[in-house]
């Protein structure tokens, strides 16, 4: 990513003038312009990618517009959101689209990883550019964690309490580390203090790892839908034109579904409670996360012990750190594995039965079928991908990105 | 560093590799003390290490009833209880409970009516069910917490379910027949 010099003569004067001191411009063309060479291929699941940097953009611009109203204090947080939803000038549609984005931000952030997935996105030499990418999952979960904190509704109080509270499985320093993430003896003022404190600034460290996230991505490109690398310019072609205008035309789709919620469903995938004021006294009788940590809530329930729980809990999410070593095949899409396509569509829908079981009271039968999900969840990693990976015959691969019609004829990796 | 590696000509450490070393620990004990008044300020403010204690008067709790009331924002459940369910609370068969502890090291001597414990339940912290009249009570006569389905028996112990601990027993004392100072 370093050159000397201009890389690119402008006729714009100006342009002409800072790209001779600083080449931001030859480079963002580098990153998403016209120099930017990118498989022929791609199809609409790519455009995900693009979609996340707008939804991140849109929770910043908006919460820093919420926050030059919202009070962080125990006492006027709620009344505070309130007054933004009542007095201030379309308050109500920053807070909604705020709220609603959060969502939007993270259905798309699972067809993103879902797309890796299926593709094999995750593979050799991409392992890092994945890695980054499960680094700002978390990251996004704890941002939309503490900002559901904010609004210090009952949902918001009792969602602090349980999730502080899966601290205190740890041995030892379990319960001393839950004082200090609370700063007191419960979930109080200075708790919400610091966590608006961090939703404030996480937000941004996802804005840098995206950075890191888009500069690994440069050094291989993008996979593909054959996942084949291109073999020369004739399967490629720049990023602009051809993927900007793709990705629009997606991004259009986006912004009907967040204002079709905003405007005709804004508490949809809210919670009722939460518009009822924190109150330490009381639990709500039946506490659900919102609904993008429903599986994993799921998973940690269905263990009856708390820190057995709490450890499938957080493995289930930092599994995803190493399936590019438990993916043992060197085929990267599973359009050329039949058998891994099918475990693909069965994982996926255990995903969302556990998302349903999550957002069940957690007795009886569904605790039963919590559990046995669980282990189908962790057996796809674990044995699924390992094993499918070996015994599996592949499809024959295409030559190249162009080759439209497969040859017959055996034989598996590139 | 050189000093680590084996190597026939070098075994000696060198004063170079004493300066490293001293220079690398000072930078160590240097960086822990800046970042621990970073780190600790996020620990309990001296204010809300101050909450006093606070005094309770059970007179008026009939045999039977249950009122919560809040210790450092905290509640704390205090259940007069009957003979009956003190009776019962002590009969438990110790190889029943999973975190075992007789129900008479959970109240006062005397005092085996008066149960006072800190409602918050020792799975995730949810504040358990029981303390009205017409709340679920869960399998074993005590308390029921709704979120992952812990029961606690008259004793506040854990009798089913993910919670790991008993119902703590908050430090207090009797000031009076029925006055009590919590803390
Ligand atoms: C990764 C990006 C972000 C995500 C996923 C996110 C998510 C959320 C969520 C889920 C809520 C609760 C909404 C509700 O139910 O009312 C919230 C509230 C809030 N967020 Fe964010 N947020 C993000 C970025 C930001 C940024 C950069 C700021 C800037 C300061 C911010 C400021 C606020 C404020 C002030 C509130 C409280 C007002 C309200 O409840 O609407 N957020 N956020
Ligand atoms: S918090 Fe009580 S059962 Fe989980």
């Amino acid at each position: 990513m370093s050159a000397h010099g201009p890389r690119r003569e402008y006729d714009n004067k100006i342009l002409r003038w800072i790209e001779y001191r600083m080449p931001i411009f030859s480079t963002a063309e580098g990153i998403i312009g016209r120099d930017m060479p990118t498989p022929r291929n791609l199809n609409y699941w790519w455009s995900f990618g693009a979609l996340l940097s707008i939804a991140l953009g849109i929770q910043i611009v908006t919460g820093i517009v919420l926050a030059m109203h919202y009070i962080p204090a125990s006492s006027m947080a709620f009344d505070s959101v309130e007054h933004i939803m009542r007095n201030v000038n379309y308050g109500w549609l920053l807070r909604y689209v705020h709220a609603n984005g959060a969502s939007l931000f993270f259905f798309v952030c699972y067809i993103h990883i879902l797309r890796g997935l299926y593709y094999g996105s995750y593979k050799a030499p991409r392992e890092l550019l994945w890695m980054i990418g499960v680094a700002i999952y978390v990251i996004m979960m704890a941002t939309a964690f503490m900002g559901y904190v904010l609004p210090w509704g009952q949902m918001s109080f009792w969602a602090a309490t349980v999730i502080t509270n899966l601290f205190s499985a740890i041995p030892v320093i379990g319960d001393n580390l839950v004082t200090w993430l609370w700063g007191g003896f419960a979930v109080e003022s200075p708790t919400l203090q610091r966590f608006f404190s961090l939703h404030y600034l996480l937000p941004f460290v996802i804005a840098g790892l995206v950075g890191l996230h888009i500069w690994a991505l440069h050094v291989h490109g993008p996979s593909n839908p054959v996942g084949i690398s291109p073999k020369g310019p004739q399967d490629l072609v720049p990023y602009h034109p051809y993927y900007t205008s793709k990705y629009l035309s997606v991004m259009g789709i986006f912004f009907i579904a967040l204002f079709a919620f905003v405007f005709f469903e804004p508490n949809y995938m809210g919670h009722p409670d939460n518009y009822i004021p924190a109150n330490p006294l009381v639990t709500p009788a039946h506490i659900v996360p919102e609904w993008y940590f429903l599986p994993f809530y799921a998973i940690l329930r269905s263990v009856p012990d708390k820190l057995g729980g709490v450890i499938l809990f957080g493995a289930s999410i930092a599994i995803l750190f190493v399936v590019p070593w438990l993916d043992t095949s060197r085929v990267r899409s599973a359009r050329f594995r039949p058998i891994f396509k099918q475990f693909f569509w069965v994982f996926v829908a255990v995903g969302v039965a556990l998302g349903y079981v999550g957002s069940q009271p957690a007795e009886g039968v569904m605790l039963h079928i919590g559990r046995i999900l669980t282990v189908y969840y962790f057996a796809h990693f674990l044995l699924i991908l390992p094993l499918v990976g070996w015994f599996e015959r592949p499809k024959p691969l295409p030559e190249s990105l162009g080759t439209p019609v497969l040859k017959p004829a055996g034989g598996a990796a590139e | 560093m050189a000093s680590t590696v084996p190597h026939p000509d070098t075994a000696e450490p060198t004063r170079r590799d004493f300066l490293y070393v001293a220079a690398g620990a000072a930078t160590v004990v240097g960086a822990g003390l800046a970042v621990w008044p970073l780190v600790d300020q996020m620990n309990p403010s001296a204010d809300v290490l101050a909450l006093a204690s606070t005094d309770v008067n059970l007179a008026p709790i009939e045999m039977g009833q249950s009122v919560t009331i809040v210790w450092r924002s905290k509640p704390v459940f205090i259940r007069h209880r009957t003979a009956d369910q003190v009776r019962e609370a002590a009969g438990v068969p110790m190889s029943d409970l999973p975190d075992p502890q007789a129900d008479s090291l959970r109240v006062k001597d005397g005092k085996a009516e008066w149960l006072i414990l800190v409602g918050i339940c020792t799975h995730l912290g949810c504040i358990p069910l029981g303390q009205k009249q017409t709340d679920s009570r869960g399998d074993f006569g005590g308390w029921f917490c709704p979120c992952h389905g812990s029961h606690y028996d008259g004793s506040g112990r854990i009798r089913k379910g993910p919670a790991p601990r008993n119902l703590e027993v908050p430090p207090y004392a009797f000031t009076g027949d029925t006055t009590i100072r919590i803390g």
